[in-house]
């Protein structure tokens, strides 16, 4: 236990760790403040404003219709006459239907449909803390000569990896436990203000909690992935170096081969697609060169869908080969 | 007396794509309690590799350690609470001040945090305590690296260069901090190159070359061993030494001419001297044993005497133990 407090307390007082929660803080908030004065709550003034802009706007479009209308009847018989549509028909008269009052409401925050997007925002961003403050935490211990140090006082080190490990996902568990609250508990209060909340139901804070989990778990895996990779490399740079490599090679440089290849679902083999399928329970790719034709739907794209659990089971996979790698070297190779 | 610290037929090999290093090869060592035990070797010779490979850093590929009467690394565990180390340069995150990294390494350690403010004391740190490591110089660094083996009040304290950046005052400070550690009961093995302080203050040495013991024993011991055969020879004014040269070497003498005398360095006996001059009426008119320092014995031993006109490579050392005794004339 003494090895575990001591742990948190060395990642508390890093100053990259406290840089970098700050930063994110200030993003969080700089998210938060965007959201909250971009949207408006709909009442019957904004209602009543929309409802007369659409109606302006189609009477501006009606007189200019009309105006169109006799410029070409009289260029009728000239030359002018192949500007326009021949007999002057097919000219299109606009009708109330095509000037929506909703299309004209100001933007409005909706918590049941637009919150997710924002567990996904917070996730992703506290992922990458979390893979950072990681990778640093043990990385900067190798560099240093601190883990050296430390094992000299604990030689067990297994126990001492695992504990430091420990100490960075318990920590990184609350934090985004406590951020996951407050960021609920913001946005209710800003749709509460800028938008609406009325659609929340029991099952809808349900399906939000899950989500909120998920982005947990994604966090969790992130900040050991980092750990680990940068205990492996026994350096910070390693684990930065990895994920630089693997956005070239995956993200660029394989998604480049594969649609010149015209590999079909080209998309299931980049990470973000397999994030956003975590985080939003699926995601369908369709291959648009592709047709199953239907005399009921015509010509229909060919379909993939990559479901969270399909997600989930490769996030583990990482979390196991990469944690599991970095203690296998710990154990068997010398520090010097 | 108890040995705090055995080592036997230690082995280390790496392999690598240039081929196979031996750093140590059967390397034997044996400090007793309560001794300043004085761990010497030139560059590369396998100290460092010995110290990290006993307190569980490296793995051995042979023989045999023990600290305390317990084996290790199997009982590293159960042994390091009393066993403080500092293993070749001090290296501390720069970025925590000395208060916090101490402060850490008790908390890791179950020390009492009371120890902080005693080891600053005593290594004189008191009033840089909450200075951020990276402001250190060497020296200070140093005395950090010894605070923090000093933290758990350790039985056997192993330090590595403890001396290495300190000033001269600091190095006074560091032997009589050595001295007072030894008499309060503490054992302390030290690594060094500075031999005139390692001949001051330790009771012990154990010399290591390629990876092999080459002596061991007390320092008057090991000093000894390697006086008798060397002595200074100076002739009556006048006299053609150049002759009396030519005549030792004549009778296997190793002869080493200085300004106004000259030495023999493999005299067994040093009554041969005295006869063979005086048989050609060459009286000596100074016959004295030249009575070797730690670093003279550390450089025969070792075999890394400076050669003029040749560059040692940091390999390029003796293997083989010297011979005890004997030499010419005996």
């Amino acid at each position: 236990m003494s090895l575990y407090s001591a742990e948190t307390r060395r990642l508390t007082k890093r100053r990259f760790t406290k840089l970098f929660l700050l930063g994110v803080t200030l993003i969080l908030a700089a998210v938060a403040a965007g959201m909250f004065f971009t949207n408006e709550k709909a009442g019957p003034e904004q209602i009543a404003s929309a409802q007369a802009q659409a109606q302006q706007d189609y009477q501006r479009s009606l007189e200019q219709f009309q105006r169109d209308k006799t410029e070409c009847q009289a260029a009728q018989g000239t030359a002018q006459a192949s500007n326009w549509p021949p007999g002057c028909e097919g000219m299109v008269e606009p009708t109330i239907e095509d000037f929506q009052t909703q299309w004209y409401m100001p933007p409005t925050f909706d918590f049941r449909e637009n919150f997710p997007d924002m567990v996904t925002t917070l996730a992703a961003l506290l992922a990458m803390v979390a893979f950072i403050v990681g990778a640093s935490f043990v990385g900067a211990e190798w560099s240093s000569g601190g883990m050296m140090n430390l094992l000299l006082w604990r030689p067990q080190r297994l126990r001492v990896l695992g504990t430091k490990l420990a100490a960075l996902l318990v920590f990184f568990t609350a934090l985004t436990v406590v951020f996951s609250a407050i960021w609920t508990g913001l946005f209710y209060l800003i749709a509460q203000a800028r938008g609406s909340s009325e659609s929340m139901t029991s099952g809808a804070w349900q399906s939000i909690a899950l989500m909120e989990l998920r982005g947990l778990a994604l966090v969790v895996v992130a900040g050991a992935v980092g750990f680990g990779l940068a205990s492996l490399g026994r350096h910070t740079a390693m684990a930065l170096g990895v994920t630089i490599g693997a956005v070239i090679v995956f993200q660029f440089g394989l998604g480049t081969v594969l649609s010149l290849a015209s590999v079909k679902f080209a998309e299931a083999y980049l990470i973000p697609v397999w994030m956003i399928a975590w985080m939003n329970k699926e995601v369908k790719i369709e291959d648009y060169n592709s047709c199953d034709f239907s005399s009921a739907s015509g010509c229909v794209p060919d379909s993939l869908t990559l479901t969270w659990p399909m997600a989930g089971g490769i996030l583990a996979a990482v979390f196991v080969v990469i944690v599991g790698a970095s203690m296998w070297t710990m154990r068997s190779r010398d520090v010097t | 007396m108890t040995a705090v610290l055995e080592i036997a037929g230690l082995q280390k090999t790496y392999r690598s794509r240039k081929g196979v290093r031996r750093a140590l090869d059967g390397f034997d060592m044996t400090v007793e309690a309560g001794q300043v035990h004085g761990f010497l070797g030139p560059n590369g010779s396998g100290k460092t590799t010995t110290l990290r490979t006993l307190l569980g850093l490296i793995r051995p590929n042979g023989g045999r350690m023990a600290i305390l009467g317990r084996e290790v690394p199997e009982s590293l565990p159960e042994v390091a609470g009393q066993v403080g180390a500092i293993v070749e340069s001090p290296q501390f995150f720069g970025n925590f001040t000395a208060q916090d990294t101490l402060s850490l390494l008790a908390d890791a350690g179950g020390v009492r945090k009371e120890r902080v403010a005693a080891v600053l004391e005593l290594v004189g740190l008191r009033d840089r305590a909450k200075d951020r490591v990276k402001t250190y110089s060497l020296g200070m660094k140093q005395r950090l690296a010894v605070a923090s083996a000093l933290l758990k009040e350790p039985k056997l304290l192993i330090l590595d260069e403890p001396a290495n950046g300190l000033d001269p005052g600091g190095i006074r400070e560091m032997r009589t901090l050595m001295r007072n550690l030894a008499e309060s009961g503490m054992t302390v093995v030290l690594s060094s190159h500075i031999l005139g302080e390692i001949q001051l203050i330790c009771d012990s040495v154990t010399i290591i070359s390629a990876g092999r013991r080459v002596a061991a024993g007390s320092v008057a011991d090991v000093l000894k061993t390697h006086t008798s055969s060397s002595v200074k020879v100076a002739l009556e004014p006048g006299v053609d030494t150049r002759t009396a040269i030519e005549l030792l070497r004549a009778n296997g003498a190793q002869v080493t001419v200085e300004h106004d005398h000259f030495t023999v360095g493999n005299a067994g006996n040093p009554a041969q001297i005295t006869r063979i001059l005086a048989e050609r009426e060459i009286y000596v008119s100074e016959l004295t044993p030249l009575s070797a320092d730690l670093e003279s014995v550390f450089l025969e031993l070792t075999g890394t005497a400076p050669v003029e006109g040749q560059n040692r490579q940091v390999d390029q050392s003796a293997a083989a133990p010297a011979p005890a005794s004997g030499g010419w004339g005996q």
